[in-house]
């Protein structure tokens, strides 16, 4: 997988100043369900920092906490240094673009962004000028005067952007931003987001179920799992040595199997399908038949189950292999190779999964 | 039989639309509109001044009375006075009421209050008027409870009218409110939050301009129920008189004027409706 954006791993800590956000031991209780079960992060000055988990894994109810629209039951919050435990949302230096963009229906597109900035009783010349600096930049001048309803939903969702960036907050909170979008449309916004994210200089949190997503747009990704966070760090490091089962197979494809006694992953793309006779020093190789095949246009996906146990999902981009010969391979016998350096050892997730 | 039925109107939209509207606007040409002409023809009638009889000649005088007259006149200003007051107590009960409904409270407090608004609506309209009689009369509850404290109830009259009228339409005030603040979804709120307003900001510029017309077509209700009404100023108020009970006087003696009278609250209303949706309340229907 193509990372753009991998080059920091570790993050950046300007001068020595206190991170943008901190949480520890962040825990959150909705009668007997455990939302968010003791977290510790931090999120350094204009870092883009994504919470990557399934439904139900804690992460927006982290994103919420952060926000103040939950207060929790017990840990402590910090935007900046500072101790916000208390303070109620509209005291907050964070911004939110909901996942349903939350426009004001009644409101012009103007005037949604303008919101902000009319509460803080900004003067109306600055406002002005902000307000069409913000609909730049999220490439709608000129969109001003309509209502959200005559707007498409990434029209709609680049208003949102406008309407919290423009108000300078310290932190901006996304929640599944682009949940709602189309898959192009998604690819361009997330190139958008990213590049505006990067102009604009403000730290972005970013919810998000997409690990594709989580590891094309961020800086650092932290991993959610039963309200835990099962790892952290930078897109090539959850992706290539994840820290367990859970992450292995929620960043990308598990490819989880049992050798010796010790359990390991291989990425799809790093084992390699073997004409016989093929295969260098050095690569360990088995036997196995491939189950099924599937085609998707760039790249061809096969199931190979092990001859000694267990199946492997095998990636082989089509440079030559047409959709006919690629389906032709369903049910033959074939060697599998794979470098030993590129297996990962896994132990099992810190959250024990439940029976 | 039914399929012969299905394979009739299969395709043919007009057909099924003509199917599913012959009976309602049916009855609602004949029944409402039908009864609606001829209230509005008698109203041009006259009653012979000797025979008292019905002359079927077309005469304006009726509306002139109505208009000119200034005991008329004071009683289409005190229904209306009322009818207002009854809306404007009435959206200022049911708001907080529907919003904590709608945004507060849990689903079970939510199906308690709901149920709570609706049931005196099971409830025949005459036995809430009479137990309000019971309970505004001199020896009732009220003055009982009041006594003590060393005052006294409205006893019956116009402020008794505007109490139980008050009562009895607030359901349907708190009905369309409430599901107008439903419709709003909560992240608005949370985004007005988010952008730095505070709660009564937040009231003003977000909740009351989209709740707005629900409060509208909730008024539509309260007035025009209060505007038609003759039982409860008859019930509890003091004599005084009001734009449905002059017409029910004048039913039996003067049945061309009463008509004529009649027309008074329609044309107030649709004045009330082509304000209402200049303000939008039909937007959202």
């Amino acid at each position: 997988m193509e990372q753009s954006s991998a080059t920091a791993t570790e993050p950046t800590n300007l001068g020595g100043s206190s991170p943008d956000i901190r949480l520890s031991g962040v825990r959150k209780a909705y009668g007997e369900v455990v939302a968010v079960d003791g977290i510790d992060l931090e999120v350094q000055r204009g870092e883009f920092f994504t919470l990557l988990g399934p439904s139900g894994s804690g992460k927006t109810t982290t994103l919420r906490i952060i926000a103040g629209f939950e207060l929790p039951d017990s840990g402590t919050v910090e935007l900046g240094g500072r101790d916000v435990r208390d303070l109620p949302p509209y005291d907050r230096e964070v911004n939110t673009v909901f996942q349903d963009y939350a426009l004001f229906p009644h409101m012009s597109v103007a005037t949604n962004v303008e919101y902000g900035m009319r509460v803080r009783g900004t003067a109306k010349e600055e406002r002005a000028k902000r307000r069409d600096e913000a609909l730049e930049m999220v490439r709608l001048s000129g969109y001003g005067d309509r209502k959200p309803s005559e707007l498409s939903g990434g029209q709609r969702q680049r208003v949102a952007l406008a309407r919290s960036i423009v108000n300078r907050p310290r932190v901006l909170l996304l929640d599944e931003p682009l949940g709602a979008l189309d898959l192009k449309l998604r690819e361009q916004m997330q190139i958008e987001l990213k590049q505006i994210q990067h102009e604009v200089g403000i730290t972005f949190v970013y919810v998000t179920h997409d690990q594709e997503e989580a590891l094309t747009m961020s800086d650092r990704v932290a991993v959610f799992n039963h309200g835990v966070i099962e790892q952290i760090g930078a897109p090539a490091d959850v992706y290539e040595t994840p820290a367990n089962r859970f992450v292995a197979g929620f960043v990308g494809v598990s490819n989880l199997i049992e050798r010796d006694g010790r359990q390991f992953t291989i990425r799809p793309e790093k084992v390699r399908l073997l004409e016989p006779g093929e295969g260098d020093d050095g690569m360990h190789i088995e036997s196995g038949r491939i189950r099924d095949v599937a085609y998707a246009g760039m790249i061809t996906r096969y199931l190979v189950v092990l001859d000694a146990g267990g199946e492997l999902q095998v990636v082989r981009q089509n440079l030559e292999t047409t959709s006919a010969e690629a389906v032709e391979q369903g049910g033959r016998q074939v060697a599998v190779g794979w470098r030993p350096e590129h297996t990962v050892a896994v132990k099992a997730a810190t959250h024990t999964e439940r029976g | 039989m039914g399929r012969r039925l299905a394979d009739l109107f299969h395709g043919r939209p007009r057909l099924q639309a003509g199917a599913l509207l012959a009976g309602p606007v049916g009855w609602l040409v004949v029944g409402y509109l039908g009864s609606l002409a001829v209230l509005l023809v008698t109203s041009f009638w006259t009653l012979g001044e000797l025979s008292g009889e019905i002359e079927q000649t077309f005469t304006l005088d009726n509306f002139r009375d109505v208009v000119e007259n200034d005991v008329y006149r004071s009683v289409t200003g005190r229904t209306v006075l009322i009818a207002g007051l009854v809306t404007v107590t009435d959206a200022l009960l049911a708001f907080p009421l529907a919003f904590y409904m709608a945004k507060i409270a849990g689903p079970r407090t939510r199906g308690l209050l709901l149920v709570a608004v609706l049931m005196p609506l099971w409830s025949a309209y005459l036995v809430k008027i009479f137990a309000w009689r019971g309970i505004l009369s001199q020896e009732g509850v009220l003055n009982w409870a009041l006594e003590p404290l060393g005052i006294e109830g409205p006893g019956y009259g116009l402020v008794a009218v505007w109490l139980v009228m008050s009562y009895i339409w607030l359901p349907y005030m708190v009905i369309p409110i409430y599901a107008g603040l439903e419709r709003i979804p909560n992240t608005l709120l949370s985004a007005s939050e988010d952008m730095g307003a505070k709660p009564t900001y937040t009231f003003r510029r977000v909740i009351l301009p989209l709740a707005l017309p629900a409060v509208i077509a909730g008024s539509i209700f309260t007035f025009s129920l209060t505007l038609g009404d003759f039982i409860a100023p008859t019930l509890v108020g003091s004599g005084e008189q009001f734009i449905g009970t002059v017409v029910r006087d004048n039913f039996t003696v003067d049945l061309p004027f009463a008509a004529a009278f009649a027309t008074v609250p329609i044309v107030i209303m649709i004045v009330y409706l082509l304000v209402a949706r200049r303000m939008g309340a039909f937007e959202h229907l």
